[in-house]
C-alpha cells in the first residue's frame, strides 16, 4: 500500500505548473522549439507538489526506473547538479526523455496525484534539470579503461547510445558504427527540431564521446563488414539498428512524384535541413499536404509540412482520435497549429496528373467496430462514401519494419516473420552467442525510452557475459 | 572523418574522374556497387557508381558528369582537398558468373559503370563484347581502358565523328541478328537509352539487365525515395538493385520520378553559377 501524506495532499496544488510555449500562430512559421521549459521558479513550485512517496508508483512506470522522488527532492533543495546526477544514474539522455517520453502512459500515468488531480510533471522537471546542467556546460565524466574487452555497437539511436554509454562507464572499449553521416538515429533524422532541438542531441552524443566511445559514421554493417566479421573482431556485439524501413500502403498511385514516406520527408527536413536555405537539400513544399497515419511520426510530418509553408495540412487516420498512438501533447499542439484531422478516413487511391505529379487522394469513410478480445477497435469502410482531397504532397506515415542491411551476409541470427530480431527480453541475448540486440530492431517501432531500457539491460548482460567467459 | 581527394582530372568536356581515399569502402567494394558522397555540411548526398577500386591502396575512383549544383561544386575541388562524407559500398553487387558471351552497352557517362563490369565479367571467364557510345568523339570516355578489359569493343557516336554513325543499340541489334549466342546484355546509360535498348533486345532470347539511377537519399533502404516498379511491384533501387531485369522495369515511372525536383535543381544550379561569376566561390 502506498503511504500518502494526507495533509500534504490537501495542500498540494491540484493543477500542474504550466510550461510556457511559443504561441501557435507564431510557431507554425518557424522550426524553433515549441515548448520553452520551466524557469527555476516553475520547477521549484512543481517539485513541491511531489509527495515523495515511500513506494513510488511513478518509478515503476518508467522503463529505466529513474529515481523520481529522489531527484525531485534534490530540486526542492535547489541542488540541481545533484538532481541531474541522480537522473543520469539510470538515464543517459534526460534532456531528450524529458521532452519526448510519452509520460502520460509511463511515469506520470502512475503518479498518485493523478488519481485525484493532475500528476507531477515529471518529464518537465527532468528536462529542467538536464537543460540547467547543459547550460552550465555539464560535468566532464571521468572514466578509466579497466578492461581490454571490446564491444561493437551497431546503430547510434537511443538503444545503441545507451548501451555504449553504460559499457564505457564500466570500463569497456566501445565503438559505435552508424550508417548515416550523423549519429543519433531517429533523434537526428526523424524527430523535428521544433520538438527536439538537434543541439541537445549533439550535446548528449558529445557526453557519450567523452566517456571514451568511438563513433564511426558512414559505416554500414552488412556492406563494409558483415555482422559475422564484426563478431570475429570484437568480443561482443550489440545491434541497435532500429526499424527504419518504411511501409507503404500498396494502393494505386503511391509512386507519383510528391508522395513521400515519412522517413524520406523527415530525413530531408531534419537530417538534411531542407527548411534552411543555407542547405542544398531539395524538398517539395506542398500547398495542400495530406499525411496518412496517426502516430508521432504523422504529427511530426504534418507539422513540418505546415512550417515549410503549406496552406492546408490534413491528417488522414482510419480510426478515431482515442485510438491515435501519438503523444497527447503532440495531438494538442498539432490541432492548435491548425492541422485538420480527418478521422475514420482511409486512403484508397492516389491520383496524379499527366506529368506524374500527385494531385489528390481518394479516401473512404470508416466505421469503428466494437472492441475485439484484445480491446482494440478495428474499423471498416463505409460503402459508397468515397471522396477526394486535393493534394500536391502526400506523406505516408503508417509504420516501419527493421532496417534490412544488417542481416546481409550473416548467418544464425534468428528473426521472426516481421523481420524483427528475436532477443531475450531481460538480456537482449540473440540466437547468436555474444550478439545482443535491443530497441526497435527487436520490438518494431516503439519509444525512445524503451529502446534505452533495452540498451541498459543489454549492457548489463554483456558485462555478465564477459564475467562468465 | 574526412575523405581525401588524391587525384582529379577532366577526361572529357564536363566529365571528371576523381580518386578518393576511403580504405574501408575499397576493401569491401565489388563491381556494380555505388557510393554516396556529401561535399560539406550544407551539401546534398549524391550517388555515384564505383568506377574502380584498389584494395591495397585503399582508393575508390568515380567518374561524374557536371549536371547540377553538386556536381559543379565537386568539379571545383582539387587533389589534397577532402569530402565531408563518403559512404559505401552500396547496392547489391552485380551477379558476375561465367555465362559465355556477354554484351555490355554503355552510353555517355554510363560507360563509367560499364567498365568495372567488363573487368569482372572478363575475369570470370566470359567473352565480353562491349559497345560504348557518346554524342560525339570528344565526349567518348574510357576507350583505351575498355579495350583492355573486353574481347571486342565497338564504338558508336550520334554524329558519326567516330565509329558507327548512330546508336549503340544499332550495333547491339546487329550482333543479336547475326545469330551469335549471347547469354546476357547489360545496358547502362540515360534512362531513355536503357528503355530503348531494352525494347530493341526484348524480342531476342537473352537476359537483359539495366542499372537504374533513381533519386536517392540514404542508400540503405530507409527513405524509399529510390523506389521503382519492377514487374508491378515496388522495389528500392539502393537495396534491391541497382541492377534489374530490363523487361520488368517501368521506365516511364522512373523517368517521371527523376523529374521530381527539376524546377528546384535548375534554380539551384543557376544561382550557383551566378554566384561563381560574381566570384563568391
Ligand atoms: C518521426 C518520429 C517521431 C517519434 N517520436 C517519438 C516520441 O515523441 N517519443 C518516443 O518515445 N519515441 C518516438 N519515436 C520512436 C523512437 O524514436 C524510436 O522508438 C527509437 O528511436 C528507437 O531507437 P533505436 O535505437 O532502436 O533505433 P533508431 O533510433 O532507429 O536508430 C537506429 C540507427 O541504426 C542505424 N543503422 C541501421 N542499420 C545499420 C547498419 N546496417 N549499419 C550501421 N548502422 C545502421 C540507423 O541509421 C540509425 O541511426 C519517434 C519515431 C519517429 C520516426
Ligand atoms: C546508383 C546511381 C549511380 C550513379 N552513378 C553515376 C556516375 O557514376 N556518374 C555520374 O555522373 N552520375 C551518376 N549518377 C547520377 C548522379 O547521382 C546525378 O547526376 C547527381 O546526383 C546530380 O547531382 P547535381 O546536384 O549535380 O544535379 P541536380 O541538379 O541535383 O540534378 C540533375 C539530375 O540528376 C538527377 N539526380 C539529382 N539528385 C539525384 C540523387 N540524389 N540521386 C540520383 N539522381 C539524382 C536527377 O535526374 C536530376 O534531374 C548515379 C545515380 C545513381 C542513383
Ligand atoms: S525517462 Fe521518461 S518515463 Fe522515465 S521518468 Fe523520465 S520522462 Fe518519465
Ligand atoms: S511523482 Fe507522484 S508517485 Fe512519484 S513520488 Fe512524487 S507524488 Fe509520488
Ligand atoms: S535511397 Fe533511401 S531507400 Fe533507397
Amino acid at each position: 500500500m502506498q503511504e500518502i501524506n494526507e495533509e500534504k495532499t490537501e495542500n498540494a496544488k491540484k493543477e500542474l505548473t504550466p510550461m510556457s510555449e511559443q504561441p501557435a500562430d507564431e510557431r507554425r512559421k518557424n522550426f524553433n522549439e515549441v515548448t520553452l521549459g520551466y524557469t527555476k521558479e516553475d520547477a521549484l513550485v512543481e517539485a513541491s507538489r511531489c509527495l515523495a512517496c515511500k513506494e513510488p508508483n511513478c518509478v515503476e512506470g518508467c522503463p529505466v526506473n529513474v529515481d523520481i522522488p529522489g531527484f525531485i527532492k534534490l530540486i526542492c533543495k535547489e541542488d540541481f547538479a545533484g538532481a541531474i546526477e541522480k537522473i543520469k544514474d539510470t538515464n543517459a539522455l534526460p534532456a531528450i526523455c524529458g521532452r519526448i517520453c510519452p509520460q502520460e502512459t509511463q511515469c506520470e500515468a502512475f503518479c498518485v496525484l493523478g488519481k485525484k488531480g493532475q500528476p507531477v510533471a515529471i518529464g518537465r522537471l527532468e528536462r529542467f534539470c538536464a537543460d540547467f546542467d547543459n547550460k552550465k556546460g555539464g560535468k566532464r565524466p571521468e572514466v578509466t579503461k579497466s578492461t581490454e574487452k571490446r564491444v561493437a555497437v551497431v546503430g547510434s539511436g537511443p538503444a545503441g547510445l545507451t548501451t555504449a554509454a553504460d559499457l564505457a562507464k564500466m570500463g569497456y572499449r566501445v565503438t559505435i558504427f552508424e550508417s548515416l553521416h550523423k549519429a543519433g538515429g531517429v533523434l537526428s533524422y526523424g524527430i523535428p527540431e521544433f520538438r527536439l532541438p538537434k543541439k541537445i542531441v549533439q550535446q548528449e552524443i558529445e557526453y557519450i564521446r567523452q566517456l571514451g566511445v568511438e563513433f564511426k559514421t558512414n559505416y554500414i554493417i552488412g556492406r563494409i563488414k558483415t555482422l559475422d566479421e564484426l563478431y570475429d573482431e570484437f568480443d561482443a556485439v550489440f545491434l541497435g539498428t532500429g526499424a527504419g524501413l518504411p511501409n507503404f500502403m500498396g494502393i494505386p498511385g503511391e509512386n507519383f512524384s510528391g508522395v513521400y514516406s515519412a522517413n524520406e520527408f523527415l530525413t530531408r527536413v531534419n537530417l538534411m535541413k531542407a527548411y534552411d536555405p543555407a542547405y542544398d537539400t531539395m524538398i517539395r513544399r506542398g500547398k495542400h499536404v495530406v499525411v496518412v497515419g496517426g502516430g508521432n511520426v504523422a504529427m511530426d510530418a504534418a507539422r513540418s509540412a505546415l512550417r515549410l509553408g503549406a496552406d492546408e495540412v490534413s491528417i488522414v487516420y482510419r480510426r478515431g482520435e482515442d485510438e491515435m498512438p501519438a503523444r497527447r501533447e503532440e495531438i494538442a499542439h498539432a490541432k492548435e497549429e491548425g492541422i485538420i484531422f480527418r478521422l475514420l478516413t482511409n486512403p484508397v487511391r492516389i491520383l496524379g496528373d499527366e506529368k506524374f505529379n500527385v494531385k489528390a487522394v481518394e479516401c473512404i469513410k470508416m466505421e469503428l467496430r466494437e472492441p475485439d478480445i484484445s480491446g482494440r477497435r478495428s474499423s471498416v469502410p463505409v460503402e459508397g462514401s468515397e471522396f477526394t482531397i486535393p493534394a500536391d504532397v502526400v506523406v505516408i506515415a503508417i509504420g516501419t519494419s527493421p532496417n534490412p542491411i544488417i542481416f546481409k551476409g550473416s548467418e544464425g541470427l534468428e528473426q521472426n516473420q516481421k523481420g524483427t530480431v528475436v532477443a531475450d527480453e531481460e538480456t537482449g541475448a540473440t540466437s547468436k552467442f555474444g550478439v545482443f540486440a535491443g530497441g526497435d530492431v527487436v520490438t518494431g517501432a516503439a519509444t525512445v525510452i524503451s529502446a534505452m531500457g533495452a540498451g541498459k539491460k543489454a549492457a548489463k548482460a554483456i558485462c555478465e557475459y564477459f564475467k562468465g567467459k | 572523418m574526412a575523405y581525401k581527394i588524391l587525384k582529379k582530372e577532366e577526361i572529357a568536356p564536363s566529365i571528371h574522374k576523381m580518386v578518393i581515399e576511403a580504405p574501408d569502402v575499397a576493401k569491401a567494394a565489388k563491381a556494380g556497387q555505388f557510393i554516396i558522397l556529401r561535399l560539406n555540411e550544407f551539401g546534398e548526398r549524391i550517388p555515384l557508381t564505383i568506377f574502380d577500386f584498389e584494395k591495397e591502396k585503399g582508393t575508390i575512383s568515380v567518374i561524374f558528369q557536371e549536371m547540377g549544383k553538386t556536381t559543379k561544386q565537386l568539379t571545383k575541388l582539387s587533389a589534397g582537398e577532402s569530402l565531408e562524407d563518403f559512404v559505401g559500398p552500396l547496392g547489391t553487387p552485380a551477379d558476375i558468373r561465367n555465362l559465355g558471351n556477354v554484351i555490355l552497352v554503355g552510353g555517355g557517362v554510363g560507360v563509367a559503370p560499364i567498365y568495372p563490369l567488363a573487368k569482372a565479367y572478363t575475369k570470370a571467364g566470359n567473352r565480353v563484347i562491349s559497345i560504348i557510345g557518346a554524342r560525339s568523339k570528344d565526349l567518348l570516355i574510357l576507350e583505351d581502358q575498355m579495350r583492355k578489359v573486353s574481347s571486342k569493343l565497338f564504338i558508336a557516336t550520334d554524329d558519326g565523328s567516330k565509329g558507327h554513325h548512330g546508336f549503340v543499340t544499332d550495333i547491339m541489334k546487329k550482333i543479336l541478328d547475326s545469330g551469335e549466342k549471347v547469354a546476357r546484355i547489360v545496358i547502362i546509360g540515360p534512362p531513355i537509352m536503357m528503355k530503348v535498348g531494352a525494347g530493341v533486345a526484348s524480342p531476342y532470347d537473352v537476359e537483359i539487365l539495366v542499372s537504374l539511377n533513381s533519386i536517392m537519399v540514404d542508400g540503405t533502404g530507409m527513405c524509399g525515395g529510390c523506389r521503382v516498379t519492377i514487374d508491378g511491384k515496388t522495389k528500392f533501387t539502393c537495396v534491391d538493385g541497382p541492377e534489374f531485369n530490363a523487361r520488368k522495369v517501368d521506365f516511364v515511372e522512373l523517368i517521371d520520378r527523376l523529374a521530381t525536383y527539376r524546377g528546384e535543381e535548375t534554380k539551384a544550379a543557376e544561382k550557383y553559377e551566378e554566384e561563381c561569376r560574381c566570384g563568391l566561390h
